[in-house]
């Protein structure tokens, strides 16, 4: 205990030294994709309140919703809830033992990012097209 | 061989384990629910934009969309308090904060919960 040195035993790397294979970003995201949609749920409780509170409240949610920082998080939740469905739907996949070879993790968590990217879009397309973007 | 165990816990005869995995089972349970119930929230908000107020009012307290958003809430709401704990956990090591995050976890879970289906229950039955 003379004299306190740095400790000489070898110390295990911490995540900034590796460069981020794919399944190990995933495994992130789902976690921050999670915490999003946790705080997301006060959008829905406000939504449904406002709802059922009267056309006054429902008008101020719309009003926040249909603004721009309202769609840019409504398209974040949206993007969080998809990512966070199929990230847990390849963990409910790797529960029963199945998909963990190379390959196989590779791609299912592409096919995660990719999907929950894509479905992302493709529901806001369809929504504008459908409803022309406004109230 | 010595005996290790307790009296207590050798009356009881379920050695070490027996419980632990509810959390890792509601987990699961719950993800599983989520799946069907989240596509289907995602086809009522669809089904609900751009509407007014009276019309968004009336698909609300349709049984079915009112059911399934119930369900939703319930199935999310304790999902997402499981998960929040394990998160907290992981990073809260020192007692007593780790202790007032995870019970202001379930204040939270449980705030939500019943505000989003007091909302349902009033635009089901009125007043």
């Amino acid at each position: 205990m003379a004299g306190s040195k740095a400790p000489t035993r070898p110390l295990s790397p911490h995540m900034q030294i590796y460069r981020w294979p794919l399944p190990m970003a995933m495994s992130i995201l789902h976690r921050i994709t999670g915490g999003g949609l946790y705080v997301g749920t006060l959008l829905m409780a406000w939504w449904l309140i406002a709802t059922a509170s009267g056309p006054n409240a429902y008008a101020t949610f719309g009003a926040f919703i249909n603004s721009w920082i309202g769609q840019l998080i409504l398209f974040g939740y949206t993007w969080a809830l998809l990512h966070h469905m199929l990230g847990g739907i390849r963990h409910l996949i790797w529960d029963t033992g199945r998909g963990f070879s190379q390959s196989e993790r590779e791609w299912l968590s592409l096919a995660t990012v990719v999907g929950s990217i894509g479905l992302t879009v493709l529901l806001w397309v369809i929504s504008y097209l459908s409803i022309g973007g406004t109230q | 061989m010595t005996e290790h165990r307790t009296p207590l816990a050798r009356v009881r005869g379920l050695g070490s384990a027996k419980t632990g995995t509810g959390h890792f089972w509601h987990q699961r349970l719950t993800a599983v629910a989520n799946v069907p119930l989240t596509i289907t929230f995602v086809l009522i908000v669809f089904a609900l934009l751009g509407r007014n107020h009276a019309a968004a009012q009336q698909i609300l307290a349709t049984p079915p969309v009112a059911i399934v958003m119930l369900l939703f809430i319930g199935s999310i709401t304790y999902h997402m308090r499981i998960g929040m704990q394990v998160i907290i956990e992981d990073y809260v090591h020192d007692e007593i904060p780790k202790l007032v995050l995870i019970m202001l976890n379930t204040f939270f879970a449980v705030a939500v919960a019943l505000a989003s289906a007091y909302a349902i229950f009033k635009l089901s039955f009125g007043v």
